[in-house]
């Protein structure tokens, strides 16, 4: 069958089960569009190229599907950049479509073009300039393949715009073979007795747990761990929500802004089964001392990630959930037990830890974030799916909202990407929408990337904004506080838009809350109210989270409350 | 040779771009390259990258991951120790005073090496070796001033087996 460029793309992505794709055209996309609106593909139209990356990403982590944008060359697939090294450090899977100048112009310097493939190379799994079109049914193929095999991650196809229209032979590709890509799902069966000997004769194990787990749908499999051997659970950021919350097996996050249980049973553990993390610094702090009298086992399907940062006693090379599943098979097999004397002492150990210092703010005359966010986990049941900029308000959202199911809670760990929560949040919205979406933001995040409020006006998408607005940027003003003898270098943002006025300008409700108040009440009508909502609250702007571990220091050294 | 010095082979698809993805990585990650070869092998879909790179034992580990990791790394193999030879080729331009003349040719001898230019004053000297013996020889002749100096990085082969050597 012969088939254009542009009708093997739209081709592709119906095989390969997209319904929805984010994006901005141009120039050197026209063809492809072109035959988008001819097909039954639905495209969400946003603001900003980098809104597309991170609204595919929110998609993506909400659905657990593989996101797609396309936009056009040159400053398109520029703006796309962040979006896409966000995606890559989180080893979320994404396909992103790049335009480009055609073939014959390409190193002409030509106009909007640019060399996307050579720029995304260290932030995307894998990339790839269509040369042929005979090429570009194999190389999309592949693009899918790659994105959400193995470690999960960005791929960039970049099609130049004569690519689109060239005509070519189509034969559907059913199986997709890359030799010298082979992820390892399915673990070594020695090493995994090695793990299984390991927690046998455990007297304090802890289980670390990150978006490994939520990546590979190994929830259900990490819970029964847990409770068939009564192993108390900690984990990642990007980890929250793997293992229920309300668990009373639950530590809560560890790390920078870990709970002091959490980084205590890190210090005292004797061995740690660490799932699907890859040993990030905001977790480990100074290395040396971290979890410094434990066995490791480190579970992960990325070679790479084991033994990068942190000396391990048992490598898992494989997929979460296999692992798991068979290390519980095991368990079960040889009728593993928990001895009841030792671990009653375990876990009274980290309840008396959590008794000692539990999360805490006092709510005075102005708001405090934290009440905001315990009131916006009590009015969604805890059910909401959050999405949330990067900073204190992340942060404390980490820490106040009690994530119960894996891709609730949709957050830039890895490269900490302001901007990020709302058009991840139109993307959870638009893969769920009927589900309750809520971004928790702070003033300066939401302006990097606001514009996207438009988008969820014009598809009524109903987003909930709440902005934590507290008049600086601050975190980096507590570190300021704490660690730069309250040399506040611009991080006091001295004007900032009314936010209600901005809300309605962009078509949609706006509303504010500047005692603690009025807190309930606005959330109860922000989150009753039908369609995309701003609610601000004009929150304390001293307030720093806590626990916090100092940059470089042991995590055991907590500044506390 | 230097204990922290290792030489990795790899099988990558001759690709445009390929290269820029490995040598990438080493600078992007902070790994080192002490030299790097790069040509066609007998499949012409496949080149060969023979990388020098000095790292203690996990960081070497870690390199090898992350080439490994690479998909257009087919195979990928540590060309250290004796299992393999390794050779590397220098081009050195020498002032041949005449005083100097049959120093420089007994040198070359002892070598194995060959004369391939003669000018006024100078002559073109080629040779190859592993890394040790480049280094002897550029240190004998440095006496007798080397006006310049191409050398190529390391290439390396395993050794096939020798069953009744």
């Amino acid at each position: 069958m012969e088939l254009t460029g542009a009708q093997i793309l739209m081709t592709i992505l119906k095989e390969e089960g997209v319904d929805t794709i984010f994006g901005f055209p141009g120039g050197a996309v026209i063809d492809l569009y072109d035959e988008l609106i001819r097909s039954d593909l639905r495209h969400i139209l946003v603001r900003h190229e980098q809104g597309a990356v991170h609204a595919a990403d929110g998609y993506a982590r909400a659905s657990g599907k593989v996101g797609v944008c396309l936009v056009t060359s040159g400053p398109g697939a520029t703006n796309t950049v962040t979006g896409i090294a966000t995606a890559y450090m989180d080893s979320i899977p994404l396909v992103i479509i790049t335009g480009q100048v055609p073939t014959q112009l390409i190193g002409n310097d030509a106009f909007q073009e640019v060399d996307i493939v050579g720029i995304t190379r260290p932030c995307t799994k894998h990339n790839y300039l269509v040369n042929h079109v005979e090429d570009l049914a194999r190389i999309l193929k592949e693009a899918f393949h790659i994105a959400h095999s193995g470690r999960p991650g960005p791929v960039l196809v970049d099609i130049p715009k004569n690519i689109g229209v060239a005509k070519t032979d189509y034969q559907p590709i059913t199986e997709v073979k890359i030799k010298s890509y082979n992820p390892t799902y399915h673990p070594n069966t020695k090493q995994l007795k090695k793990a299984l000997n390991l927690l046998k004769a455990a007297q304090r194990p802890l289980i670390f747990s990150g978006g490994g787990v939520i990546l590979s749908k190994a929830s259900d499999e990490l819970a029964d761990l847990a409770h068939r051997l009564k192993i108390p659970v900690t984990s990642s950021l990007m980890g929250l929500g793997a293992f229920p919350g309300s668990d009373p097996l639950w530590l809560g996050m560890l790390g920078m802004h870990g709970t002091y249980r959490a980084n205590m049973a890190v210090s005292q553990c004797d061995l740690m089964v660490a799932v699907g993390v890859r040993f990030d610094d905001r977790v480990t702090g100074k290395t040396d001392c971290f979890a410094s009298g434990a066995k490791i086992i480190h579970i992960d399907i990325d070679p790479t990630s084991i033994r990068k940062n942190i000396p391990v006693t048992v490598p898992v090379v494989g997929d979460c959930r296999s692992s798991l599943t068979e290390l519980n098979r095991m368990i079960v097999e040889e009728g593993i037990q928990a001895d009841e004397t030792t671990r009653r002492g375990w876990l009274d150990q980290i309840v008396f830890w959590r008794d000692e210092h539990k999360l805490a703010y006092e709510q005075k005359e102005t708001i405090k974030p934290q009440f905001v966010i315990e009131k916006l986990y009590e009015l969604t049941r805890g059910q909401a799916i959050v999405t949330t900029e990067v900073g204190q308000n992340q942060m404390w959202a980490a820490q106040f909202y009690h994530f119960d199911r894996p891709q609730q809670f949709i957050t830039s760990g890895g490269l900490g990407t302001m901007g990020f929560g709302l058009p991840a949040a139109i993307g959870a919205q638009v893969a769920f929408p009927e589900k309750m979406v809520v971004d928790i933001a702070g003033d300066g995040s939401i302006q990097m990337n606001i514009q996207e409020m438009a988008t969820a006006v014009q598809y009524n998408l109903p987003v909930k904004v709440v902005i934590l607005n507290n008049r600086c940027l601050g975190m980096v003003r507590q570190w300021q506080e704490l660690f730069y003898d309250k040399r506040y270098a611009h991080t006091i943002l001295e004007h900032a838009p009314d936010f209600v006025k901005l809300a309605e300008a962009f078509g949609a409700r706006g509303l504010r809350a500047s005692h603690p108040d009025e807190v309930e009440a606005t959330l109860a009508e922000g989150l009753e109210t039908k369609g995309p909502v701003i609610m601000e609250f004009i929150v304390a702007s001293e307030e720093c989270v806590y626990p916090m571990v100092p940059a470089g220091k042991a995590i055991t050294d907590m500044l506390l409350v | 040779m230097n204990s922290n010095k290792h030489t990795l082979t790899m099988l990558v698809d001759n690709e445009p771009g390929v290269l820029s993805r490995v040598v990438g990585l080493f600078s992007g990650r902070g790994f080192n390259i002490d030299s790097l070869c790069v040509a066609e092998t007998l499949d012409p879909k496949v080149s060969r990258v023979t990388i020098v790179t000095q790292a203690n034992k996990p960081l070497l580990e870690q390199i090898e991951k992350q080439l490994r990791k690479l998909i257009n790394v087919v195979k990928l193999r540590d060309m250290s120790d004796d299992r393999a030879v390794r050779r590397e080729m220098a081009l050195i331009c020498v002032h041949a005073r005449p005083e100097n003349r049959d120093e420089i040719l007994r040198l070359v001898n002892l070598f194995r090496a060959k004369v391939i230019d003669v000018a006024s004053n100078y002559y073109t000297i080629e040779a190859s070796g592993d890394a040790d013996k480049m280094t002897a020889l550029i240190g004998l002749l440095k006496p007798m001033g080397i006006k310049k100096i191409a050398r190529t990085g390391t290439v390396a082969l395993y050794r096939e087996p020798k069953r009744g050597i």
